[in-house]
């Protein structure tokens, strides 16, 4: 008789560091499952036949699957199933916003919790990293030349899935190390880098080339990649450009964009004693945004010693956008959530008696109005508007924006006839990923804007095939 | 890795190196700059291009001993490496159709003036020079200065060589006597490119400044090197550096490049400690 599926309603939960001890430092908060712990949970699920979970996954993965695998203790098995549809799963086990998507659809979800599918997806790639056989990927390579622009994870999962293919792929990334937004822009508290670099190097095996130090756009522009025999190039360049409210004050001292104060911190480990790169420690802090961006910005900033942490979102905590464990893990750590606020004014410090005082042209607080939403309107949105006369001043050291990156402007500037929306996003056929220029494929949040870690995977993945397709079909 | 292929001190603190980065040689243009780092635990800081042989495949960059990360490069010999030099960055500089100009540097700023002088000479404009320092001691690229122009000037704040004063002096002279001057490249401290910026304004005549706000990635992510230009903000590494001197707030930029004027301190001197206890 076959064995009956663990009917607890709620999900095993994740074991964490305490919020009083992981404030003061930044390794991974959440612990991962133990195999018993992984296995427990692996049996909540009832295997359905129609697979709605799988709906819910940009990259399809097979999850059902995989947790059957888990079920029976075959943990490697597992990790074959997952490796299939996605190469960052260590990545996306931690930081895709499962909620929303797998989970979501989870039959286990109607009348309790989903199964946390996020969570064994980390347990079982942890699993491969720590005890998995290496095997070796037998590839025959096929001579075909593909550059990709970019090594965060839409350009990761390009490169991957044509290396597979045979393709000799050379990833061209700006910064001085490869991994994009999950270097620069998560935190090592919530994906510690030796995880990032353990699937980097996983490519590297492959035979994917990473040329560190090289903006395209301005040490090659893409019609010269064509020139140095590349077939194919995926534009995989992010949404670098961070928004700001256009309100006064946001050019004070001790105003930043979220990019900036956690590229700081991630990228350039300004938190570490012998930094050399620096950042502003300490004293109060309000982040304006309500997104996961927000949520990794207040969180370092906690762990840079603040005084007091203000998360300033101007609709209420229902819309908050920001995966929920980040929200539950945010609001543990002590900071204070601000719904239905909008800030107007950034005042700074001004000595007028000395004009030479060092504190002048920093910031001293924040004015903002309170907010309320209205009935939804035909898109069954709710829109936050001002309540007259609610103004209130808070002081700060410091303001974090978080209100969103635009697309990186240098390939548009570079590449003139490439098309653009009015956003600044690279227009792509949404089936293809094929931009306007034959060769040129794009995704991820330089097509989208800022968008999530797993939909620019997705489309990364998608622009992979279309890639083959394109080549297969010119060399023919 | 790059590796340094020359190095010269024009001045007690300032130096000059070239670094092998062909792919950077091949594209960099008066104006542009590149972002380094010394080694692998170092920051990331921008320098702007102050000459390139893309024969040779080298980059030249000339700066000044300020802080942490340049007291680092300057312990670099030839034969060294550098960590990492990407670039070229930020648009080159428009000289595009100017005849007579005028380009003035001040201290540092100089290395970066130069390139655009050169350039100007060599297309034909009539060029003067203007540079400034506050010491005879501190004075660098004179002769570079004077084989690329057809008038120029030096001055020194404390009168120890030629002309007495700041730079605006000579500017104003020639614009007062009715010199024809098209344009007005102003390339150095935040304040002497301020007074010459009103100079210009008085005459009429168009001045373009070279802004070198603090910067991280250099390719607009980070947006630190934001500034005010007309009301509206622009990223100085990827809308400049460049920019319209008239439009430029220069006070909000000097504030700006303090924000973290306490740290470098010490990070300057703990730096330089460093470096003397390894030569005990």
């Amino acid at each position: 008789m076959p064995e009956l599926p663990n009917l607890k309603k709620e999900k095993n939960p994740m074991p964490v560091q305490s919020p009083k001890k992981r404030i003061k430092n930044f390794d991974e908060v959440a612990l991962g499952y133990d195999e018993k712990t992984a296995i427990d949970e692996a049996k909540r699920c009832l295997n359905c036949v129609n697979m709605p979970c799988v709906s819910g996954c940009p990259v399809k993965i097979h999850i059902p699957e995989f947790i059957k695998k888990v079920k029976e203790m075959d943990f490697e098995g597992a990790y074959q199933v997952l490796q299939k549809s996605s190469m960052l799963s260590a990545v996306c086990g931690r930081v895709c916003p499962q909620e929303r998507q797998c989970e979501q659809k989870c039959v286990r979800g109607i009348n309790g919790e989903p199964v946390g599918i996020g969570r064994l997806e980390r347990f079982v790639a942890d699993w491969h990293n720590q005890f998995g056989k290496k095997r070796k990927t037998k590839i025959t390579k096929n001579g075909h030349k593909v550059a990709i622009i970019g090594s965060g994870p839409s350009g990761l999962a390009c490169a991957s899935d044509l290396a597979f293919l045979g393709y000799d792929v050379t990833i061209f990334e700006a910064l001085h190390k490869a991994g994009g937004v999950l270097l620069y822009g998560i935190p090592e508290f919530r994906l510690p880098k030796h995880i990032l670099n353990q699937q980097i190097q996983a490519l590297e095996k492959l035979g994917v080339k990473i040329q560190t130090n090289i903006v395209v756009g301005k040490v090659f522009t893409i019609e010269e990649l064509f020139q140095n025999g590349f077939e194919a190039v995926f534009i995989g360049s992010g949404a670098g450009l961070p928004r700001f409210m256009n309100i006064l004050g946001e050019s004070l001292n001790g105003v930043y964009s979220a990019n900036e104060f956690l590229t700081r911190s991630n990228l350039m480990r300004a938190y570490e004693k012998n930094a050399t790169t620096p950042i502003m420690k300490g004293g109060t802090y309000a982040v304006v945004g309500g997104g996961n961006v927000a949520m990794d910005a207040a969180r370092t900033a906690v762990r840079l010693n603040a005084k007091k942490v203000y998360v300033i979102y101007r609709r209420s905590e229902e819309e908050l956008p920001a995966r929920k464990e980040e929200v539950e893990h945010a609001k543990e750590e002590g900071i204070e959530f601000l719904f239905l606020t909008n800030p107007i004014e950034i005042l700074g410090y001004q000595n007028k008696n000395d004009l030479k005082d060092p504190k002048n042209g920093f910031v001293k607080s924040i004015k903002c109005q309170k907010m309320e939403l209205t009935e939804a309107d035909e898109s069954g949105r709710r829109k936050p508007v001002p309540i007259k006369n609610s103004e209130f001043e808070l002081d700060v050291d410091s303001v974090i924006m978080a209100i969103g990156t635009s697309p990186n402007p240098l390939i548009k500037e570079s590449t003139k006839k490439l098309k653009i929306n009015d956003h600044g996003g690279i227009v792509v056929n949404e089936k293809t990923c094929a931009t306007n220029l034959k060769g040129v494929f794009a995704g991820g949040d330089a097509v989208t804007g800022a968008a999530t870690v797993i939909s620019a995977m997705g489309a990364g993945k998608l622009a992979a095939k279309s890639i083959d397709e394109f080549i297969q079909k010119k060399n023919k | 890795m790059f590796k340094i292929v020359d190095k010269k001190y024009l001045n007690s603190t300032v130096v000059m190196m070239k670094v092998f980065a062909p792919l950077v040689a091949a594209k960099a243009q008066p104006g542009q700059f590149v972002i380094l780092r010394v080694d692998e635990n170092g920051e990331r800081i921008p320098l702007t291009v102050a000459g390139f042989d893309t024969k040779k495949g080298t980059v030249k960059i000339i700066f000044q001993i300020v802080g942490a990360t340049t007291k680092c490069l300057e312990q670099k010999n030839v034969g060294d490496y550098i960590c990492d030099f990407v670039g070229p960055l930020g648009n080159a500089t428009n000289t595009k159709g100017l005849k007579r100009v005028c380009v003035v540097g001040g201290g540092v700023g100089c290395a970066i003036a130069f390139p655009v002088a050169e350039k100007l000479f060599n297309q034909g404009a009539k060029v003067t020079s203007i540079i400034g320092f506050r010491n005879k001691d501190l004075i660098i690229l004179e002769k570079d200065f004077k084989k690329c122009s057809h008038k120029f000037f030096v001055t020194t704040d404390d009168g120890s060589y030629k002309i007495h004063g700041n730079v605006c002096m000579p500017l104003e002279e020639m614009l007062k006597n009715g010199e024809r001057i098209d344009h007005i490249f102003a390339i150095g401290p935040l304040v002497m490119m301020k007074f010459v910026v009103m100079t210009a304004k008085k005459y009429n005549v168009p001045c373009t400044v070279s802004m070198n706000p603090i910067m991280i990635d250099g390719t607009g992510m980070c947006g630190c090197c934001r500034l005010l230009v007309d009301g509206q903000m622009k990223f100085a590494c990827v809308d400049g550096p460049d920019f319209d001197g008239y439009k430029v707030d220069f006070d909000e930029m000097m504030i700006r490049n303090r924000i973290y004027n306490e740290f470098e301190k010490h990070k300057y001197k703990e730096t330089c400690n460093l470096f003397k206890k390894e030569t005990k």
